[in-house]
């Protein structure tokens, strides 16, 4: 036993010396041009076109490119791997002029045949890397009817109908285009061995550790600045915190809003703020009870108090809300629009107007998803503020998939409001499918809540069709401007995507569409 | 011996065949299914129909988990829709790293409580013991992820002497005093509840022995006092606290779930976490299917040993 005892101890004075030894290897902080990002995931997969959380896009972002691109700082489309388009005269057909001289990072050249593997893979069943999916937002595209190789640099889309969000829909990580050769090489595994062509290229994935990309020397926009991007899933807020302020990260993402503070006011940070194409709402149910009646439902938009939800619940990590489309899409919104103010009395005497004082409702809140935000305490506090102008509000609360089970096929039946939150690429998309008549649940939509109103329907129609975008802009600010007064939903949030990066962190920028993009990015 | 072993291993089998099935069904009891959760507010019902025949689980319950049961019996595990890979590649790499992290922390409460569980019994009542028992108290009652964020606190954020988390350096490093370091922290974290439990246990297995005839006939004949505790009196307590050390090694792998999390150690228990939460049903069973295994496994190493140390149960 004594001898037992001598060893440990020696073990122990052996390891605390090898510790000590090592410790600025550990310690060091990395090179001047490798950054390392902390993300709040592992990546689910590097295959653009399977994945579907803005996570995955932060990394893919910067490993490919796709015919179109968003401009810097803006949700506008500029030409990326397409260096032109043409739309025929009644919207049906996109012709894209190709970029000369782009490679794969494999070697392989990018080309018209290229572009259309891509979206015959993701569209056609019959297609022989059909199966390297699912496809999950497929239906982006869905309106494609084919894609047709015209030349060597020429590709053309026919769609079933006009559909004026394609571009949007093509510069989402959607439509990013992967390798043929490397989707053809690796089958079911593309995904751990993706191949774009954008300024990095994969280098390396250690399993719940790091995904490592590298300098592509080739970039046909000009190469990155940086030589290598080190992305780091560590899924607890409380730890990537620690990190970064331990020096283990140089830039981290969605920062805890109880943090926001620390870091705003250490020199050594910078804290980055950016509203987004976000908003977050309640669901009102227009068919049936006291929210049929049009004066209980903007009552409810006076009596929620959104300024104290956003500041002091929220703690300022999101903005009030004017109306169903976010002003991050600054071409297509309304700016005359303002927010409901927050006027109980008024709430009151419109409520007493309409005959429901005192109304029972049930208002569905969930524990926490997908760009939901703190969905239980901003509950309590909305149920608060109904109590006070008079509203019973009984709250239910589900897990995510179950309120998405309970919310999504309407709330006829079952509850008055519910909350929600939507994060588009392009102002179509959310009043599309979740504020048309054509969209209530009965027709697969998610217009949960069954507004319905005509004259939206047809703005939204038109606005579909148009291909001239200050058309479709006219056709939404009108639209927002009606909405606004029918209050189907309360407006309440638009989130602001944060991020922290160390003060060594130079030419940073966190763009409106919430991806992540690194090119011009350095390291001091 | 070896008839014991493998009679025990043969049991082992219905429990794991039990809990596939338990775990089957309450999996498939959760609301939401795999489609919902990867469509979010995406999630039509059109979407979700077209999404889960794409997945294959279009098909009836009891025939989904007999596909499962006669690719496992083939070594197939399947493959996980949400990580996009074979199920048994994800596990091996993951419960590799449980292992490293459950064996260190397990070495170390074994040798940390054990040595407690000793002094505070040779010096019963003494300060020593006053303040080991105080300690072992403490210990067991505080929440390890509190006591793991209090950790990254202290020793990362404020000193900076060792990393916050991971398993190897994020740059450089991937040798094995590397992976010490990153160790240091989590290990400790986990195997704080178990010495105390294993402390409390030694002290009083110990107590009982030291009052036996045979001690007192040990002393009587002059032997040394060490060679009383340690030859004697510690190898029979030994056989009581061994089967404890077999449990805890159970409640390591379980406690290693919130550790995982706090620490960002890529192991098994946060996996299964994730895969609960977007509905990985392969996953899911993989996982349960190879801890529980494990579990089995220990306790069955444990019963084995207890074998070993104690001559009466030698037949």
């Amino acid at each position: 036993m004594k001898t037992l005892i001598r060893t440990l101890v020696a073990l122990c004075v052996i390891s605390i010396l090898a510790l000590g030894g090592t410790d600025n290897l550990a310690r060091a902080q990395t090179p001047d041009d490798v950054l390392v990002v902390g993300q709040i995931a592992e990546p689910k997969s590097l295959d653009p076109q399977t994945v579907t959380a803005i996570n995955d896009f932060r990394i893919l972002m910067n490993v490919y490119d796709g015919l179109v691109r968003y401009k810097d700082g803006a949700l506008e489309v500029e030409p990326a791997l397409a260096t032109a388009w043409q739309i025929s005269e009644d919207g049906k057909s996109y012709t894209f002029t190709l970029r000369e001289g782009v490679e794969f990072h494999d070697g392989t050249r990018f080309d018209a045949e290229a572009v259309k593997f891509n979206f015959d893979r993701m569209l056609d069943e019959t297609h022989p890397y059909h199966d390297t999916g699912p496809f999950p937002l497929s239906f982006f595209f869905s309106a494609i009817e084919g894609v047709t190789v015209v030349d060597d640099m020429t590709v053309r889309f026919d769609l079933n109908e006009p559909y004026a969000p394609f571009l949007s829909n093509l510069a989402y990580p959607t439509g990013l285009i992967v390798s043929p050769a490397a989707v053809a090489k690796h089958g079911k595994d593309f995904g751990r061995n993706p191949v774009g062509t954008g300024a990095f290229e994969f280098a390396e994935w250690e399993g719940n550790t790091k995904v490592v990309v590298t300098r592509n020397d080739n970039y046909w926009d000009g190469n990155a600045e940086l030589e290598a991007v080190i992305f780091r899933p560590i899924t607890d807020a409380n730890t990537r915190v620690a990190e970064m302020l331990s020096g283990g990260l140089d830039i981290m993402v969605e920062v805890p809003p109880d943090n926001v503070a620390t870091f705003a006011s250490d020199g050594d940070y910078n804290l980055l703020e950016q509203a987004g194409p976000h908003v977050w709402f309640l669901i009102l149910n227009a068919k049936e009870g006291p929210m049929a009646d049009k004066r209980v439902r903007q009552a409810v938009n006076y009596a929620i108090n959104k300024k104290e939800l956003v500041e002091d619940v929220l703690q300022g990590t999101a903005e009030i809300a004017a109306g169903p489309t976010p002003p991050a899409f600054a071409w297509a919104y309304n700016n005359s629009l303002t927010p409901y103010p927050y006027d109980p009395d008024k709430a009151r005497s419109l409520i007493k107007e309409a005959g429901h004082e005192g109304a029972k409702l049930t208002f569905y809140v969930t524990e926490g998803g997908s760009g939901m935000l703190d969905p239980v305490p901003m509950g309590a506090a909305i149920q608060a503020d109904l109590a006070k102008v008079g509203l019973d509000v009984e709250i239910e609360t589900y897990e995510w998939n179950s309120f998405l089970d309970k919310v999504n096929p309407g709330l006829e039946g079952k509850a008055d409001m519910a909350q929600m939150a939507w994060m588009t690429n392009d102002p179509d998309t959310l009043p599309f499918l979740a504020l048309r008549t054509g969209a209530w649940p009965s027709e697969g939509g998610f217009n949960s809540g069954y507004y319905s109103n005509p004259k939206v329907d047809e703005l939204l129609e038109s606005a579909r069709s148009a291909t001239d975008q200050a058309e479709r802009a006219k056709y939404y600010k009108e639209m927002q401007t009606i909405v606004r007064d029918d209050a189907p939903w309360v407006f309440v949030a638009n989130w602001k995507q944060n991020a922290v990066a160390s003060s060594r962190v130079d030419g940073f920028s966190l763009q409106p569409s919430f991806f992540l993009i690194l090119k011009d990015t350095r390291k001091n | 011996m070896v008839g014991y072993i493998i009679k025990r291993l043969f049991y082992a089998v219905p429990v794991l065949l039990g809990l596939t099935v338990i775990v089957f069904f309450i999996m498939t009891l959760i609301p939401g299914d795999p489609a919902t959760a990867i469509l979010g507010s995406y999630a039509t019902p059109e979407n979700v129909e077209r999404l889960n025949r794409q997945l294959g689980l279009d098909k009836p319950l009891v025939q989904q988990y007999f596909i499962w049961l006669m690719n496992i019996l083939e070594g197939d595990f399947g493959r996980s829709y949400s990580l996009n890979r074979p199920v048994i590649d994800e596990i091996t790499e993951r419960f590799s790293a449980t292992l490293i992290l459950a064996g260190a922390s397990l070495i170390l409460c074994s040798i940390l409580g054990l040595l407690a569980g000793v002094y505070t019994a040779v010096h019963q009542f003494g300060w020593g013991d006053r303040l080991i028992t105080f300690l072992v108290l403490i210990g067991i009652s505080l929440p390890s992820f509190w006591l793991g964020l209090l950790m990254i606190f202290l020793f990362a954020v404020t000193w900076k002497i060792l990393p916050a988390s991971g398993m190897f350096a994020i740059y450089g490093g991937g040798d094995f005093a590397d992976l010490l370091i990153h160790l240091l922290l989590p290990a400790t974290t986990l195997s704080i509840v178990a010495t105390g439990v294993i402390a409390r246990l030694t002290r009083a297995s110990m107590l009982e022995v030291l009052r036996q005839d045979y001690i007192r006939t040990a002393r009587a004949k002059g032997l040394e006092e060490r060679k009383v505790i340690y030859r004697h009196a510690f190898r029979a307590a030994l056989v009581n606290v061994i089967p404890v050390i077999g449990i805890q090694a159970g409640f390591v792998l379980g406690g290693a779930v919130y550790i995982e999390t706090v620490f960002q150690w890529p192991g098994i228990g946060r996996m299964l976490v994730q895969a609960i939460s977007t509905r990985d049903l392969l996953l899911v069973q993989g996982g349960v299917l190879i801890v529980a295994a494990a579990y089995v496994l220990f306790n069955l190493l444990a019963d084995v040993v207890q074998h070993a140390l104690d001559p009466r149960l030698k037949k």
